[in-house]
Order: structure tokens, then C-alpha cells, then sequence
């Protein structure tokens, strides 16, 4: 199988693994907001809020976050559907080389999008009912002109092989599977071109416990056996724990803390990444330590406080913190915060460190 | 079996779906006691008929689907002189599901709170209007003592600026602060049992925490009972004091909190239990390509019965030629643990 699969496979003369494979710089999504008549722009809403990081190539990036605050927009900048306002997106494309995403015009960015593959967190909406297996995941390919007639049949049911799915499903419609055999048609779909890199977008957040467990395996495997670098956008810290190697926080349009994953849940550095990790419902039934519980509501992105968009609900907010926006600054190597107080704090993560 | 303690007891509850490709069995022959001050979690995949039992208790089950059989007994207190502990006894599932006596029982001693607040509510309405809507109906009060009510159960629950928010339409809160408002609508009649299905999975983390811990202290306060239907294991470790694992329309698995997490029984308990992400063990682990522990195969389609124990396809300790034909009756494998299993032996004659 290893064979078919490399014949397909771009080369990847085109990729310095020096480099990081992805490199987002300044990333900015403002969404206009439109009132009256003449859609006069009253506001922006900052989805995405200046956002810097880089992905190297065979990792797990994850960014979490709650509902609002970008993740799924920073996403989906990332691979163009839709367009950033400003920033950059240095992207090692095996055929292209070394492009800047945020620039490239229709044609380049169909090119880049063999490479670049999206998976999606609602398997039900994600694929359309009137299409048999052979048609969705086979799309892909067609589209693009990699293969034709009996080559998409072929390579359609080494796809299904491979997400553990049955060859003779390939003339079913999708009505016939649960929701976690449609989320492998989703990745069977999303892997046919043979992709470098792929942005999963809250993938196991609509299945169940024990169908999460087998999908998030999955990923994991396929990763291991195609080279796959993931940005994996999820709401799920367990999840996340589980699936990533280097994990971001974002708070309203805006990385908060980025960190490698052991060193994040050990040692957080931002008081949000502290509330967060105490928020999560462990499934122990023995009592915890202290608990940090966060007053208030998430800031609205179209009108963000002054300073540290987290300062209203920080238990530890200072008269700085209130007026001026803390750096994102790097204060251990490879670990980044976006607050002021993060070198005197000491804070608790879900882990106890080692 | 029933004590003074008891508030609800399933007995044998059969609710079926008629559809055209055929009979579903969702819920089928559910045991279930629910003690009062309690927290009752009862926990499943989807489809496992965890929400149907739920509804049946308020004889809500939407047609095509019908309670088939088996009794639901309801401990009623007395609301007058609840002091002197009076209660009455009555069967919901006899009951005309648009009948006065289940009228009288919904919102007023039994209520509910579902997943998605946005549907809980009439987005035409404003929040007082469908508060008091409750408050009036049951408490026979004036308008302006249902208002004053509602402004109050808005403050239990912790709603900032009550006397505002009463005059707000739903589309005007957030989505904690609607489950906040759809808690005090479900509570502005004191129920001795709320049932609350999935109350947090729409919600953030942070803004489920407050919710949990909401509920928490409003149970303290009013003294009732809680069913808390989820598929999240970790709420139930925070909220529940009793677990009923469902798989298949039968409960599998019934015990306490800590035994059902430090002790399981039943393997698809089991399986459940190591297929959830562990944060210290994902963390830890140095080689970072362990993987999940999983279920075999997936839930079979609900029209097809089994033979046997519905789980014996997945279950990695299946018996050949018992599990596939006979089906496990309850068994005690410790005073108030019942395991739905044939490695436990036969149950104990009744």
C-alpha cells in the first residue's frame, strides 16, 4: 500500500526541514460591521488579532480556545478559505516551495490546496447527502486532475482502506454511516491527494467518547504512516492533551500562551490558561484542589477592554494590566505568554510537574 | 426497595418508537430509583435512550413513540403541608400524557432544563413573561408576585440586574446566562426533582463550571433531587452521587460515584472509562504515540435485536454460547452495585 501511496505523493525536494513548514506572522481577520442603507462600517469585529506561530513539519500544533475567539478563524486564514486582512502565511509547498499563502492569487492558492487539506468538526454537514463515497472522496482528485476513471476508483478504495473503512462501501451514500464512519469519509476525502498538511477543525468535538477514541487513533496513525503535519483547532483540553505536541491558547482573536504540550499543562504561565485547565471536568470522582473560577463572560471581540483583554476577569489584575497590552514574549525558550505579571506568578496546571 | 427516601422509581420501562423501518427499542426495561436530595447520573453514548427515559418520566415522549410498559411511581410530596412529609404515590406512566394530574406534576414538582437553552425558550417572549408563565399557572399568585418571583429566581441564580434582564428576550443573553434563566424558570416552583439533560454541552468550559457549580448550591438551597443526563464522564464525576451507565435502552451499570470510576464492573463501563484522554497519563508519557484504548465495532443500528446481551459483539470478555444467547439479568456483585452481566454470575432469585 506504502507503494501506491508514494507514487502519488509530491516530492518533498521542495521542503527545508531547517524551516518550520508553516509560519504565520501578524495574522489579522477583522470582520466588518455593516449598519443602514449604505453598509456603512460602523465597527470591526477582531476575529484574529495579531497571531504569530510556526508549525514544523511532522508536528501537532493545537489551538484552543473557547467559542469566539478565533481558532476556527485563524484556520481557516491559514489555508485561504477565507481571506486575512493583513499578515503573513510562509507556507513550504513540496511543489512550489516557500509561498506566502496570504498573497497568492486564485490559481496558486487551487495549487497550494493539494497540499493544504481541511478536516471539519460536523461530519453530518460535511458531506453532501446526493454524492456516493466514490464521488466525495474521489472529488479531491478530480478537481485537481491528479487521476482519472478507474485511477480515482483505485485509489478511492486504497483511501477507504486506509481510514478503516470497507471498498465496497465506495457506491453508498453517506446517510448509511454513523457519525464516525463519516468523519473517516471526511478524512478519507482529505487525504486522497496526499496532502503535507492538514487543518482539523474540531474533528472528534460531535462524536462520542469511545468513537473519539478510535478517530483521534486514526489521526494518529496516519500521521505516523503519510508524514502529516496537523494544526489541530479544538475546545477539548483532554483532546488536545492527547493529540498535540506543541499547544496555543487564544482569548479573544489573540494568542495568549504557547508552550510544548507537557510543559503547558505542567507549568501554564497566563492566568486564562490556569482557569481553563481548572474549568475542565476531570473524570475523578475524588475531590480537587483549589479551583480557579472565572467571574464574568468572554469579551466581545468587537469591543475588547482596554489593556489585557483578560484583565476584567484575572484574579490577578494590577493597575498595568487595566491600561497597557503585555508582548507576547518568550519567557523560557519555546514558551510564550502574553501577560504581564507571567515571570512573578506561580500558577497551577492540570498536571503536577514532573 | 422504596424508603422514605425514595422520590422516583422506574420499574421495567419499555418506550418504543414505531417507525417505518421498523420497531426502535430505545428504552428497554429500565430500572431506575432516584433518591431524594440526590443526584442521579445517568450516562451513555448516543442513541442509548438515555433522553427518551427522561422524557417518559414526564410522559413527553414525542410520537411516533409510545411507553410501552412498565411503571414509573413518583413519591409526590404534599406541597401544603410538606412539613408534616406527607407524600402521595402515583404512577406517571397511567397517566394521559394530556391529562391535569401530569400537567399538574410538570414544572410544578418535576421540571427540566435541556441541552441547547435557545430552543427551551420562545424567542418571542421575554424572559419574565415565560418565568411567571409557570409561577402563575401553579401558584395561583398575582401578576405582580409572579413578577416579584421571577425577579428573585433570577437573582438566585446569580443573573446580573435582575429587574433588567426580566424584560430581555432570549436573543439578548449569552448562552450561559439563557441556561441561567432556563434554571430559574425550571426552579421558580421549587420541584423536588429537576431533570437536566446535557445542560452544559453547549456551553464553554469556564462558563460550564459556573453552571455545575450553580446547580451545586441551588440543589443545597431548594433540597431536590437531580437527574443529570450526560455523555461527558468527567461531569458526572463532579456532579453525581449515583451512576447509571446505559448502553442499548438497559441500564448496564448502577452504583455510586467512586465505585463506578474506581471500581467498574461491567466491560462496556470499562471500555468507556479507558477510552477518554487522560490528562496526567497524555502528559506523562514520554513516548507521545500511545494511543487510545477503543471499543471494537460501533453501536448496532436500532432496529436489529440481539440475541443475548446487547454489548456481546464489542465486549472483549464475551462469553461464546452464553452472552450471544442468553441475556444478563441484574446481578448484586457488592450491596447497591448492580452489574447487567453474565461474569458476575446469575442474579440472585427474586
Amino acid at each position: 500500500m506504502t507503494g501506491q501511496i508514494s507514487q502519488t505523493n509530491p516530492s518533498n525536494a521542495g521542503i527545508d526541514p531547517q524551516k518550520p513548514l508553516l509560519e504565520v506572522t501578524a495574522l489579522k481577520k477583522y470582520f466588518a460591521i455593516q449598519r443602514g442603507f449604505l453598509k456603512r462600517v460602523v465597527g470591526h469585529v477582531k476575529a484574529v488579532d495579531d497571531v504569530n506561530f510556526y508549525i514544523n513539519k511532522g508536528e501537532t500544533l493545537a489551538l484552543v480556545g473557547e467559542s469566539g475567539c478565533g481558532k476556527t478563524t485563524t484556520g481557516r486564514c491559514v489555508m485561504r478559505a477565507i481571506d486575512p486582512s493583513s499578515g503573513q502565511v510562509l507556507y513550504q509547498d513540496p511543489t512550489l516551495g516557500l509561498v506566502d499563502i496570504a498573497q497568492l492569487d486564485q490559481k496558486q492558492i487551487r495549487a497550494v490546496r493539494r497540499s493544504i487539506r481541511m478536516i471539519f468538526q460536523d461530519p453530518y454537514a460535511s458531506l453532501n447527502p446526493r454524492m456516493t463515497l466514490q464521488e466525495i472522496v474521489g472529488a479531491p482528485l478530480r478537481a485537481m486532475g491528479l487521476m482519472h476513471g478507474k485511477e480515482i476508483e483505485d485509489r478511492v478504495a486504497e483511501m477507504l482502506v486506509m481510514v478503516g473503512l470497507r471498498p465496497e462501501y465506495m457506491r453508498r451514500y453517506p446517510h448509511a454511516f454513523s457519525g464516525g464512519q463519516r468523519q473517516r469519509i471526511g478524512l478519507a476525502r482529505a487525504l486522497a491527494p496526499s496532502p503535507t498538511f492538514v487543518v482539523c477543525d474540531e474533528p472528534v468535538s460531535a462524536l462520542d467518547v469511545s468513537v473519539q477514541a478510535q478517530i483521534l487513533n486514526l489521526l494518529k496513525d496516519l500521521q505516523e504512516k503519510m508524514g502529516l503535519t496537523y494544526l489541530f483547532v479544538a475546545h477539548d483540553l483532554s483532546v488536545v492533551a492527547h493529540i498535540s505536541d506543541r499547544v496555543a491558547v487564544m482569548y479573544v482573536g489573540k494568542i495568549v500562551e504557547l508552550a510544548s504540550t507537557p510543559e503547558l499543562f505542567a507549568n501554564p504561565r497566563h492566568p486564562y490558561t490556569e482557569a481553563l485547565m481548572s474549568a475542565i471536568p476531570l473524570p475523578d470522582p475524588r475531590p480537587r484542589e483549589k479551583r480557579v473560577m472565572l467571574a464574568g463572560e468572554v469579551a466581545n471581540p468587537a469591543n475588547p477592554p482596554t489593556g489585557c483583554y483578560f484583565h476584567p476577569r484575572c484574579t490577578y489584575c494590577k493597575d498595568i494590566c487595566k491600561t497597557e497590552e503585555p508582548a507576547f514574549a518568550e519567557i523560557t525558550p519555546g514558551h510564550y505568554v502574553k501577560c504581564h505579571r507571567a515571570a512573578e506568578l506561580s500558577l497551577i496546571g492540570a498536571v503536577s510537574a514532573a | 426497595m422504596a424508603d422514605a427516601n425514595t422520590l422516583v422509581e422506574i420499574k421495567d420501562l419499555h418506550t418504543y418508537f414505531y417507525l417505518a423501518e421498523g420497531v426502535v427499542r430505545a428504552v428497554d426495561g429500565v430500572d431506575l430509583t432516584i433518591k431524594r436530595r440526590q443526584t442521579l447520573g445517568v450516562v451513555g453514548e448516543s442513541g442509548c435512550g438515555k433522553s427518551i427515559t427522561s422524557l417518559s418520566l414526564l410522559q413527553l415522549v414525542p410520537p411516533p413513540g409510545k411507553i410501552e410498559g412498565g411503571e414509573i411511581l413518583f413519591y409526590k410530596p404534599v406541597k401544603q403541608n410538606s412539613a408534616s412529609g406527607t407524600v402521595d404515590v402515583v404512577n406517571i406512566t397511567a397517566m394521559d400524557p394530556r391529562g391535569k394530574e401530569i400537567r399538574d406534576i410538570r414544572g410544578n414538582h418535576i421540571s427540566m432544563v435541556f441541552q441547547e437553552p435557545m430552543t427551551a425558550m420562545i424567542p418571542v417572549r421575554t424572559i419574565g413573561q415565560q418565568i411567571t408563565e409557570a409561577i402563575i399557572l401553579h401558584q395561583h399568585v398575582s401578576k405582580k408576585e409572579a413578577r416579584e418571583k421571577a425577579i428573585y429566581m433570577l437573582s438566585r441564580v446569580k443573573m446580573s440586574r435582575p429587574e433588567r434582564v426580566i424584560d430581555d428576550y432570549p436573543f439578548q443573553l449569552s448562552g450561559g446566562m439563557r441556561q441561567r434563566a432556563v434554571i430559574a424558570m425550571a426552579l421558580s416552583c421549587q420541584p423536588s426533582l429537576l431533570i437536566a439533560d446535557e445542560p452544559t454541552t453547549a456551553l464553554d468550559v469556564t462558563t460550564e463550571a459556573q453552571i455545575l457549580e450553580l446547580m451545586r448550591t441551588l440543589q443545597n438551597d431548594f433540597g431536590m433531587a437531580i437527574m443529570y443526563i450526560t455523555h461527558n464522564l468527567g461531569v458526572i464525576a463532579e456532579m453525581a452521587d449515583e451512576v447509571a451507565v446505559m448502553y442499548m435502552g438497559k441500564v448496564v451499570e448502577q452504583t455510586d460515584v467512586k465505585t463506578i470510576f474506581l471500581d467498574p464492573r461491567h466491560p462496556y463501563t470499562v471500555g468507556l472509562l479507558a477510552s477518554i484522554p487522560q490528562l496526567n497519563e497524555s502528559i506523562m508519557h514520554v513516548n507521545r504515540s500511545r494511543r487510545l484504548q477503543t471499543i471494537k465495532g460501533m453501536v448496532p443500528d436500532p432496529y436489529t435485536r440481539l440475541k443475548g446481551c446487547p454489548f456481546y459483539p464489542r465486549c472483549p470478555q464475551m462469553i461464546p454460547g452464553q452472552c450471544d444467547q442468553i441475556e444478563p439479568g441484574n446481578v448484586d456483585v457488592k450491596p447497591g452495585h448492580l452489574v447487567r452481566c453474565h461474569l458476575y454470575g446469575e442474579p440472585a432469585a427474586s
